[in-house]
């Protein structure tokens, strides 16, 4: 978006669109991943925290998407870009929508994703688009203490019980692999950044990767090597998961549209 | 449960408030687990700027079978309320 060009470059419109839009996928099918632990965690104290940490996500969403849709332009507000796409037009990261699993894995997960919008929101609270700035100003003080949860965690499992560590270890054996697409800038993000609107993903990469070491450290937890990725989850190529994911989340819409409480 | 997750009791000061006042307890394995569940718990509609947690077995309480021995004493002593007293004219600012 350069200023002072009057005229709309779409494929620019279109990049911006789709930016916001992963943004916003990728709080959404976490919070819906996180509420599935409603009822069913480890403690009473656990379940509100966990659902606290899926309501913040949840807000960021709705103003995300409701943005992305005003970007948009075609009149779909935050419940239609919610309710009403399929698998293939979710942008979200591809580790976001992995399986909740154990509690271990459940932090993992978490923690992988705050540590990464931490990098993410501090840098885009800066931003040129002056309304995405506040939107990841509000959530970066979220972010925060979402990281302080799941740091916190990593390291009670990591350097809890032999049973503990082991879990925690698989997870991230497991999960690590998601983490590739954390950093690899597209088309769309290079578009981004050269408008000032996103940062730079591989300096963002240096700092995320540092912090990392640091918590993993802490929980004395060994840090995976670096694997290629198959799954391009802002490119809605997904794991199989989402697509079992999403049938739950959008029941009610789905099936009486429109709705209202 | 109750071995490896102990009781915590919470205390929040609120926005306004001068002290820290007891709200409840809760269940954490650590005291910065006990901060973060105190947040979650007790603070989610605003209600507090500072949190203390200490663990319950931490108090040390007086027993309710001293009571009387304790409390009866001062029944009798009104005159320790400051209300008990006129106070003179020029007194300001009591």
């Amino acid at each position: 978006m350069p200023a002072g060009s009057g005229e709309r470059d779409p494929a620019q419109d279109e990049a911006h669109f789709r930016y916001v839009l992963r943004l916003g996928d990728t709080s959404l099918v976490l919070a819906q991943r996180l509420s599935e632990w409603i009822g069913h965690a480890p403690a009473l104290e656990e379940d509100l925290g966990l659902a606290n940490l899926a309501l913040d996500l949840l807000g960021q969403a709705r103003l995300l998407l409701t943005y992305a849709g005003e970007l948009e332009g075609r009149g779909r507000d935050e419940d239609a870009l919610a309710f009403l796409r399929d698998a293939p037009d979710f942008v979200n990261l591809a580790l976001a929508e992995q399986p909740n699993g154990d509690f271990g894995q459940t932090i993992v997960r978490q923690w992988l994703i705050d540590t990464w919008q931490l990098e993410m929101y501090t840098a885009l609270s800066a931003s040129a688009d002056t309304r995405l700035a506040a939107i990841a100003a509000k959530a970066l003080r979220e972010t925060r203490y979402h990281h302080r949860f799941s740091s916190g965690w990593l390291m009670r499992l990591g350097d809890g019980t032999p049973e503990s560590q082991r879990r925690a270890q698989r997870a991230l054996d497991d999960l690590w692999r998601f983490t590739a697409e954390l950093f690899a800038p597209d088309e769309t993000d290079e578009r981004m950044s050269r408008a000032g609107i996103a940062p730079q993903l591989p300096e963002l990469a240096a700092r995320w990767s540092a912090r990392v070491d640091e918590d993993l450290r802490a929980a004395t937890l060994r840090r995976p090597p670096d694997q290629p990725y198959p799954w391009h989850g802002k490119r809605g190529e997904h794991t199989e998961h989402l697509g079992h994911m999403l049938p739950a989340m959008q029941h009610l819409q789905r099936t009486y549209p429109g709705v209202r409480w | 449960m109750s071995e490896d997750w102990p009781l915590f009791e919470v205390f929040i000061r609120s926005r306004s408030g001068l002290e820290h006042k007891h709200v409840g307890s809760l269940h954490a394995t650590d005291a910065r687990m006990a901060i973060e569940h105190a947040r979650d718990v007790y603070t989610r509609r605003q209600e507090g700027v500072s949190i203390w947690v200490v663990r319950s077995v931490d108090i040390v309480a007086s027993d309710p079978e001293e009571a009387d021995a304790l409390f009866e004493p001062a029944r009798d002593k009104v005159y320790r309320h400051p209300t008990f007293y006129a106070i003179p004219e020029e007194v300001k600012n009591l």
